[in-house]
């Protein structure tokens, strides 16, 4: 369950009255994405977690953009919008600014949050508003069949890219953090458990929480995570982040950890030894500065995903847009009195014409 | 030129240019141990120009504020550069601003300025045009050097070259006099020099009597952090108010009486239109008890009602400045969803960026306000002036079949019911609604009798609160796209509701249910639903003035009011029979417009932008209907509407 107390944004959205289960929040509608496609795993995934978050669902909005991500709001029992291309965080902090009361969550893809609407997803991290915004990286165009999306490596061969694509990728969480996000986690499609883990941390996250959830498009870009899937190649690929723990991964064999660089001060992946043990990197999600966390979103090789850092990267509390706007409106109030139209219209100078 | 006033046809106003300045019982009052001469007069019309950095904006709002509380009727035009500062002392550099007022209702800021105050040379070369023979024109000679000549052409001093025989020229020192007149303040010459504006002020001022309190208090609290500069200013307003009242170069002043008769009973204030708009949209949310949200991107000349907006949190007004247009309208209809009164407000610019996004609102059919405060266009286009060639883009600038409905206010202080029009019919219908303002109305200000807050008309709306339908097995459902039989419109479930969760988006949806559709037949079927609402929207007919059964129709929309109607005045009084109407519902149309305009044998149709409406109107009714066009930024003049209206009679 998520604590109250390290969320007090969370205590205003009324909570479910009686017990909620998965089926609760399964809309009456088919679910249409292509057999094998992650968005499957994730859908279950929420709809999985939503009872635990226990709140009513009449106060949780799914708000998304367009894309074969962005369906995902109609397979949802709750309120929700299927908006336009890129600009789902600008509704949704419309939304959210103005009912507090309300759980708002973005589902976007990474052409939809990445392309067509960076400058929104950008300006939604830096003001902190109060938004859980799942964005699916599949790493392909899915709805317009196939062309490379802005997180596709370089060279990816593709209909609109015959010869290879040119465009050096974001990488989202790198992109985040520069854009002063306070919350952002990485996760797996197929791992219920790691993506349900991160889920409750952004829940519980006041502000803006970007979670990319690495997803199998298994009709246009097959297998690009794979590589974090497969058990045996995992180990050399996954860096499971824990706040508080040294950053560790690899076999029991062949140990592998993070460690800084003393000139550089840059991270780097080592073979775990003694000697080096204690120089281990331990995560901490919650250091204000963003420095540490921005390094190990650079660890991860973009063509072959090694060394990719999954997990909550930075988790800090700075203040929430929805708040300071509403603390504005009750400031106004303090300081003028609650607004009395006909002392507005009047103004200051006024003359009065007699029958 | 107020809305409220009714225009009595056929009144002497504007009816031609040889009443401007008609003397009215002259008589000779004493001032100040002298004995000067005060002329009444009927109207004026004054323009101040100056360099863009001389405070000419501030000159006028201020002799405005003056003409106002004295309670004349007044109209305003200002006219200024894009730029900021642009280079000193050049052509483009000028900015202007024109104030008529009356003793009677008037209805246009003035073709012609009776009285030009001309602050350098630059002002005095780009407005000398505008100028008719015989007017007054009061020079800056300081600035009549050399350098400040040159920079705009000038060879000689048209001071003394005769080219301004025709004209009264009064030569007056204005920066060496305000100098003068601070050198007890210990200011820089720099600093004193910048009073100048106040000293010309103070001489208008005394020149038309008007009271002098107002302008002083306002000095004193602009400048209230700087005592010192305060007291400087109104040093130099009052030099300029003495040196009027002593020199003999002003042989007279005049007196403008007020327009009580001509103005029902009631409080009055001077108003622009954007803050009557900003007032509207306040009034709205009060009315429809809903929270008002305003989602905006900073665009000239709508940045107004951002920043009006944004001073009113105490009405519980949210204002969002966005990343760029298409957030700003994003976060409004965000808020509509979630139950509040969104509004966005921009320029012809920031519409064609909000276009799909408005397409998106008339999908999911939630209350929507798009203010568009038009501009000189294509493109970034004339920032700064006026026009209304965004008619056709608020009608069909989206992909689809996307009606909405369009309302323009006529007035400034129009703005005001016409923002609480637009709510209304956004909150009956659940639909985005455009108003069309412009340039001319957002910066023009004119008489406003302020209305009773419970006066205003009841916009309050119904939540959806539980199911609307029953299945076949008796299961009671909510279905978000089950319209209301009369309006069409569809219900409104916001977020937090319990039992109507439900989700809308921009796929065509199942009529009734709202579920995504791909049937051609319910496509067809929805696509002809929302042309059917838009079309069903109640509006008041078409009100013609006619009184003498005439066979011309001239038929305007939005601010070209106050012109047209000045211009049927003239003819009038000239002894012509003309109709006249103006549409403030430009989609739908009023029901009778159709009857309206066959019962004409011509229907002229004035418009600043290339035929807009005419191309609407001969689409919808086939009528002939004639186009008189001006696109350059400025609104018509009255005595040229008026050639044009004849020869469209005579024709």
């Amino acid at each position: 369950m998520p604590d109250a107390h390290a969320n007090e944004l969370l205590q205003l959205v009324p909570r479910a009255e009686g017990k909620q289960s998965m089926k609760d929040f399964k809309s009456d509608q088919e679910v249409r994405w292509c057999p094998g496609c992650g968005d499957y795993a994730v859908l279950a995934a929420v709809q999985g977690f939503m009872p635990e978050l226990g709140l009513a669902k009449e106060n949780i909005t799914f708000v998304s953009g367009i894309g074969c991500s962005s369906r995902f709001p109609y397979y949802m029992n709750t309120y929700g919008m299927h908006s336009i291309h890129g600009r789902a965080p600008s509704i949704a902090t419309g939304l959210a600014t103005s009912r507090r009361d309300l759980s708002v969550w973005v589902v976007t893809g990474d052409g939809d949050a990445l392309s067509i609407g960076g400058n929104h997803l950008i300006h939604a991290l830096r003001r902190n508003v109060n938004l859980k915004i799942l964005l699916f990286n599949n790493r392909i165009y899915g709805l317009t069949k196939g062309q490379y999306s802005p997180t596709s490596e370089v060279g990816k061969i593709t209909k609109s890219t015959p010869m290879g694509s040119l465009d050096a990728p974001f990488n989202p969480v790198s992109l985040a953090l520069g854009a002063e996000a306070s919350f952002v986690a990485r996760t797996v499609d197929s791992d219920r458990k790691h993506l349900t883990s991160v889920l409750r941390a952004a829940a519980d996250h006041p502000g803006t929480a970007l979670v990319e959830i690495y997803q199998n498009c298994n009709i246009f870009n097959d297998g690009a995570f794979e590589v974090l899937k497969d058990k045996e190649r995992a180990e050399e690929a996954v860096i499971r982040l824990e706040h508080g723990k040294p950053i560790l991964f690899g076999s029991e064999e062949n140990p592998k950890g993070v460690v800084r660089d003393p000139l550089t001060g840059d991270l780097a992946v080592v073979a775990v030894t003694e000697d080096n043990q204690s120089r281990i990197l331990v995560h901490d999600a919650h250091n204000p500065s963003p420095t540490t966390a921005f390094a190990l979103s650079r660890l991860a090789d973009a063509d072959t995903l090694h060394h990719t850092p999954i997990g909550v990267l930075r988790s800090v509390e700075r203040p929430v847009y929805d708040s300071l706007m509403s603390d504005q409106l009750d400031a106004a109030i303090e300081q003028h009195g609650k607004g009395d139209l006909n002392t507005l219209l009047a103004g200051n100078d006024t003359w009065t014409v007699i029958g | 030129m107020t809305s409220q006033v009714s225009s009595p046809a056929g009144k002497s106003d504007e009816a031609s240019e040889a009443v401007v300045g008609e003397q009215r019982a002259p008589h000779i009052a004493g001032a100040g141990g002298t004995e000067k001469e005060i002329r009444r007069l009927d109207r004026v019309i004054i323009r101040f120009a100056g360099d863009s950095g001389d405070g000419m904006q501030l000159t006028g709002d201020r002799f405005t504020s003056e003409t106002a509380s004295f309670g004349n009727d007044l109209s305003t035009l200002p006219n200024f550069p894009a730029e900021i500062r642009a280079p000193a002392g050049t052509l483009p550099g000028v900015s202007s601003f024109q104030l008529h007022f009356a003793d009677h209702d008037i209805l246009t800021p003035g073709d012609a300025p009776n009285v030009l105050v001309a602050m350098n040379p630059a002002a005095l070369k780009a407005n000398i045009a505008d100028v008719p023979r015989g007017a007054d024109i009061i020079v800056n000679t300081d600035e009549f050097t050399k350098r400040p000549m040159a920079k705009v052409g000038y060879a000689e001093s048209p001071l003394e070259d005769g080219s301004l025989e025709a004209y009264n020229v009064h030569p007056v020192p204005l920066t060496t006099l305000t100098i003068e007149a601070l050198k007890e303040f210990g200011l820089s010459r720099k600093e004193a020099e910048r009073s100048k504006n106040m000293f010309a002020l103070g001489l208008l001022s005394w020149m038309y009597n008007r009271p002098t309190e107002g302008t002083e208090k306002f000095l004193r609290s602009k400048f209230a952090r700087k005592p010192e500069i305060a007291e400087a200013n109104v040093a130099a307003f009052r030099a300029g108010w003495n040196f009027g009242e002593t020199t003999e170069d002003f042989a007279v002043s005049y007196e403008v009486a007020p327009a009580s008769q001509d103005f029902p009973t009631g409080t009055y204030r001077n108003i622009s239109g954007n803050l009557a708009l900003s007032y509207g949209l306040i009034a709205a949310g009060r009315q429809a008890d809903l929270p008002v949200y305003l989602g905006s991107y900073p665009i000239t000349p709508a940045s107004d009602i951002l920043h009006e907006l944004s001073k009113h949190k105490n009405f519980g007004v949210r204002t969002f400045q966005a990343e760029d247009e298409i957030a700003g309208i994003g976060a409004a209809l965000g808020a509509s969803f979630g139950g509040s009164l969104g509004v966005t407000t921009t320029s012809g610019p920031g519409v064609a960026l909000k276009s799909e996004t408005i397409g998106l609102a008339v999908s999911l059919e939630l209350p929507l306000l798009i203010i568009d405060i038009q501009r000189g266009g294509p493109s970034t286009g004339l920032p700064t002036k006026t026009e209304q060639a965004d008619l056709l883009q608020a009608m069909y600038g989206r992909n689809g079949e996307a009606p909405v409905p369009i309302v323009a206010p006529r007035t400034p202080a129009d703005c005001f019911d016409a923002a609480l029009d637009a709510a209304r019919i956004a909150l009956t219908y659940r639909t985005p609604v455009f108003l069309l303002s412009d340039g001319y109305l957002a910066n023009g200000s004119e008489p406003w009798r302020i209305p009773e807050a419970d006066s205003l008309p009841d916009l309050r709306t119904r939540f959806a609160t539980g199911p609307n339908h029953e299945l076949a097995d008796g299961t009671e459902v909510f279905w978000p796209y089950k319209r209301d039989p009369e309006t069409l419109a569809r219900p409104w479930a916001v977020p937090g509701t319990p039992g109507l969760e439900h989700r809308i988006g921009g796929i065509e949806k199942q009529d009734g249910t709202g579920n995504i559709s791909y049937d051609p037949a319910n496509h067809d079927f929805m696509v002809r639903t929302r042309q059917a609402k838009i079309d069903g929207i109640r509006v008041p007919d078409l009100e013609v003035d006619d009184p003498a059964g005439a066979t011309t129709l001239v038929l305007g929309w939005g601010s070209t009011y106050g012109p047209i109607t000045a211009a049927v005045r003239r003819l009038r009084a000239a002894g012509e029979t003309i109709a006249q109407a103006h549409l403030r519902h430009l989609n739908p149309f009023p029901a009778n417009l159709g009857e309206v305009l066959r019962r004409y044998d011509k229907v002229v149709v004035p418009e600043m932008n290339l035929g807009q409406l005419a191309l609407l109107l001969r689409a919808k009714y086939l009528v002939d209907a004639q186009s008189f066009n001006q696109v350059n930024g400025m609104p018509f003049k009255a005595e040229q509407l008026a050639t044009a209206l004849k020869e469209a009679i005579d024709a």
